[in-house]
């Protein structure tokens, strides 16, 4: 064996983080010097790109121990939001918590309370539509196309039940303006995109430690490895697989919350519209792998960003499918090497 | 109501009905006859409408519009003297050209690989040409809308009783269009792509190139639909992004094959007919029943309960969903 | 009574029924050995014991408890263990991941079981924190048979543990197999080197087109002189 292939074996699952964190910032670093590329841009990148990664990663996880599409992953990102609108609305209020301009953020306090209770309700909500709905079709033994079918039918009953509790129409959490911050190099960068940073950063790195520490996630990678041989060891995969709901489900909450702080505004299609950033970053990714998913969500942000100085910026969602599409074409297996892809 | 409006009323509901039985058949041989998963039909409706429109409306007065150049009135050209209602057929050529070569680019890609990578890459095709007709003014005049779409021999008959010729008009492309997908399923051809459907690594080693008969099938369903798209335009005579929706354009769709049943082309039909006279009939229910939102979330627990309860729909062929019905279960 | 015992079982995928009645029994500590033509049907036999494959009809006792209809957790919680014919690691774990997820159905993370592991195939022991996906053939199936040991089964199913082996690393890996025999653990074998692994047996069966052919102590196999001429080459 060539000793340059032991060299990155053995940097291995281990450094694999610590390793794309510094080719990211060596690429953004590098993209944002360049003379045409304005590096506010590349900052905002990184910030949609945290949104997408947090959707993106729960899609991957999901496709790698479920074996499919979860079309309506979007949707829970959209119900996540619109619980944390009913928490900062109507329920924290009565018992007389409200505000709004925490510190130099937008939104205030109650948004802090409301985000675990919106994470909880949509992976308690996605755990209970598995037992009733998936599972029957898992034990049917149907292909995997036919869950992903299910999940388009999940996808639209989610999004007219928000229509029906909050309506169509825009709506946003209670807010102030707030000055953003003015950086070197004309960044301009506002508190509330720092907020969706770190949180994005704690829960990536709960999740690695999640997967690579507790004998939960190193059975959830087994699973996605080899479900047939994770039955044969013992593996409980019903458990593992209400894990993965949860998980992902809860990221993708998390995601609408801090999707609808950094866009100022809830509507019922945002989640569905985010859809296609997700998938093209689990593509770049390779389907399966949480970290490639982390890393193709960088690049679709800040592409997506970065496109906005030629191109109208409603196109973000085309070029995220262009990239998506030439890299099906060039290395459908995904940057890093997906599971299966075929 | 008085009875002539009822009649009319039926015209016209007839008339939507039957657009929607053409996409249910495209959307059949995608899914029911093949198993390709194509969430993005608003794509194709939206480019065999757009395609159809742009060949047969008036060229734009530039005192009018500020952005809007592009105008079809292809007619006008000189070149080809057929007067504006045979140019409706080259529109229908045209918006079946249109889907056929999109999809032969978005199938070639994706049709090699996982079955999700096509849904994910047809709803990325319904978005992008959504966001082009969005910000490209020029082609269609944006979110203004496209108007003035001129209706087939329009000039023939009195305004009041159009209806009633689209509707054969309708009926008749979707009579040939049945015919033409109901042969084609009962052909060899037909039966390969459900062996595709039904275990796709068998049909592999028994030999058969499962990607062209895939690409065939996903070309053969967009073409279906660029027709709807086309017969759709010239019925509603404006068209703007916002038309194609992925509720009315899209999920819709869905629910209309899944409730007639998957697979079988009468099903398609009647699963259109049936749905879009719960969808336009809910509309004069009083209550929630007629709350759109309502009704959209019905659309999505009607799919959901069909898959579940009754896989084949009302008139779904017996269908093996399972693959290898004793195989792991996870 | 036996530990193991198969009898009539009917099993196959979707419309297709491989095994039309098949019997067989290990004893406590005993090793049995399935030989038999390929695509006859002896991994579908051990898939079904491990409730991999719907068991149609018979019935499978484990230690007289009727494990037919068990999940294959129940299974392995039982002390029935099984290491599959191909695909036996999980590669995108390290090693003492995949050791540990031998052991999944006990809460912890067993550093004494993985030690014994260790000794007992000292080429897991140089770098534990490796993938397994990055591993040899031999190194792999050595992986396959402790992952499948942690829970120290009663009963052993390995399927063609020597397949795709050099000569020298199937030696080896035989001799691990007396050795773990020896420990007191029974041991079903399916194998292609019939002959290797006749020699070690106390038992076993011939399967042909998913039904019993012949049945007879391992050595006498050896010498039956139809066994002979059809399965060992001779
Ligand atoms: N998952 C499956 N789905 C459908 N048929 C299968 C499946 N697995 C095996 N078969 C078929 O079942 C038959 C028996 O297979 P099995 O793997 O049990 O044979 P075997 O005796 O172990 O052969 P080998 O010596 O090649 O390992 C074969 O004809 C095979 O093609
Ligand atoms: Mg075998």
């Amino acid at each position: 064996m060539l000793p340059m292939k032991n060299m990155t074996r053995r940097i291995g699952l281990a450094w694999t983080p610590a390793l794309t964190t510094a080719v990211i910032v060596a690429a953004a670093a590098a993209a944002g010097l360049l003379p045409f590329v304005k590096m506010g841009l590349v900052v905002n990148g990184f910030i949609l790109g945290s949104i997408i990664a947090l959707g993106a990663i729960g899609i991957t996880l999901i496709y790698g121990i479920l074996n499919f599409a979860n079309v309506a992953h979007g949707d829970y990102m959209t119900m996540g939001a619109y619980v944390a609108l009913f928490m900062v609305e109507e329920a924290l209020p009565r018992v007389g918590i409200e505000g709004q301009g925490l510190g130099p953020f937008t939104f205030g306090y109650p948004v802090l309370l409301a985000l675990p209770v919106a994470v909880a309700v949509v992976a308690i909500g996605a755990i209970a539509l598995d037992a009733v709905i998936y599972r029957r079709l898992r034990d049917r033994r149907v292909n995997a196309v036919v869950l992903a079918m299910m999940s388009l039918g999940v996808a639209i009953a989610l999004r007219g039940l928000v229509q029906i509790i909050w309506s169509g129409g825009t709506q946003h959490y209670p807010r102030e303006s707030r000055q953003v911050y003015h950086l070197p190099m004309d960044v301009r960068i506002a508190p509330d995109s720092i907020f969706i940073a770190v949180v994005t950063v704690i829960l990536v790195a709960a999740v690695y430690l999640l997967l690579t520490r507790t004998r939960m996630g190193k059975a959830m990678r087994a699973t996605a490895d080899n479900p047939d041989l994770a039955l044969v060891s013992g593996i409980d995969t019903q458990s593992v697989i209400r894990w993965t709901w949860a998980i992902g489900a809860g990221l993708a909450a998390t995601a609408g919350v801090l999707l609808a702080v950094s866009q100022a505004q809830l509507l019922p299609i945002m989640g569905w519209k985010f859809l296609i950033p997700l998938f093209a970053a689990v593509t770049l990714g390779g389907i399966g792998n949480p970290y490639g998913a982390l890393v193709g969500a960088f690049i679709i942000g800040v592409s997506a960003e970065v496109s906005t100085q030629w191109l109208n910026p409603s196109y973000k969602p085309a070029v995220a499918f262009a990239i998506m599409i030439v890299m099906l074409l060039v290395r459908p297996r995904g940057i890093f090497g997906g599971a299966e892809y075929r | 109501m008085d009875v002539i409006g009822v009649i009319s009323y039926s015209a016209g509901f007839a008339i939507m009905a039957g657009i929607y039985g053409v996409f249910a058949l495209g959307l059949n041989v995608h899914w029911g006859s093949t198993g390709l998963f194509n969430i993005g039909i608003a794509g194709f409706f939206a480019l065999g409408a757009y395609t159809a429109a742009l060949m047969t409306t008036q060229t734009p007065d530039p005192a009018l519009f500020e952005d809007f150049k592009f105008g079809g009135n292809w007619s006008e050209l000189g070149f080809l003297d057929l007067g504006i209602d045979l140019w409706f057929f080259l529109g229908l050529g045209a918006a079946s050209i249109v889907c056929g070569v999109i999809a032969l680019a978005i199938g070639y890609v994706t049709l090699r690989l996982r079955d999700d990578y096509l849904a994910i890459a047809t709803l990325g095709i319904a978005e992008t040409v959504r966001l082009f007709f969005l910000n490209e003014k020029w082609v269609a005049n944006g979110s203004k809308g496209l108007y003035r779409i001129p209706k087939f021999l329009g000039d023939w008959i009195s305004p009041e009783n159009y209806d009633y010729l689209y509707l054969v008009v309708v009926l008749v492309v979707l009579a040939a269009l049945y015919a033409a997908v109901e042969r084609a399923a009962k052909s060899p051809w037909g039966r390969v792509l459900r062996a595709i459907r039904e275990d796709e690594t068998a049909a592999e080693a028994s030999g058969k190139n499962v990607f062209n008969f895939k690409l065939q099938a996903f070309i053969m369903g967009a073409i279906i639909m660029g027709i709807g798209g086309a017969l759709f335009a010239h019925n509603v005579r404006f068209l703007s992004p916002l038309t194609f929706d992925p509720l009315l354009a899209t999920f819709i769709i869905w629910a209309m094959l899944m409730v007639g049943g998957s697979g079988n082309n009468k099903g398609a039909i009647l699963g259109a007919f049936l749905v879009w006279g719960i969808w336009s009939g809910t509309q004069f229910l009083p209550g929630v029943f007629s709350d759109p939102n309502f009704r959209f979330f019905m659309i999505g627990v009607l799919i959901v309960a069909v898959i579940l309860i009754r896989p084949g729909g009302i008139l779904g062929e017996e269908r093996k969903v399972a693959r290898s019905a004793d195989g792991a279960r996870i | 009574m036996a530990l193991l015992e198969a009898s009539e079982v009917v099993a196959g995928y979707g419309e297709t029924e491989i095994l039309h009645g098949v019997s067989v029994a290990v004893n406590e500590g005993e090793v049995v050995t399935i030989i038999g033509p390929n695509g006859c049907g002896k991994s579908t036999l051990m898939k079904a014991v491990v409730g991999l494959v719907r068991v149609r009809t018979g019935r499978v006792t484990f230690k007289g408890v009727d494990i037919s209809a068990q999940s294959p957790e129940r299974i392995v919680r039982s002390g029935l263990c099984y290491v599959p014919q191909s695909a036996n690691v999980f590669p995108s774990l390290s090693i003492r991941e995949n050791l540990e997820m031998g052991a999944f159905v006990r809460s912890g993370s067993h550093p004494d079981r993985i030690e014994e592991m260790f000794e007992l195939f000292p080429d897991l022991a140089l770098r534990p924190g490796r993938k397994a996906g990055s591993l040899s053939g031999g190194q792999r199936q050595m992986l396959a048979i402790a992952r499948a040991l942690m829970l120290d089964p009663a009963l052993l199913l390995l399927d063609e543990p020597s397949a795709g082996l050099s000569p020298a690393i199937m030696g080896m890996v035989f001799d691990r197999i007396q050795s773990i025999n020896s420990a007191g653990v029974a041991l079903l074998l399916v194998e292609q080197n019939a002959r290797e692994a006749l020699r070690m047996s106390h038992r076993g069966y011939i399967l042909v087109s998913g039904r019993n052919r012949l049945e007879d102590r391992g050595p006498a196999l050896l010498d039956n002189p139809e066994v002979g001429r059809l399965y060992l080459g001779a």
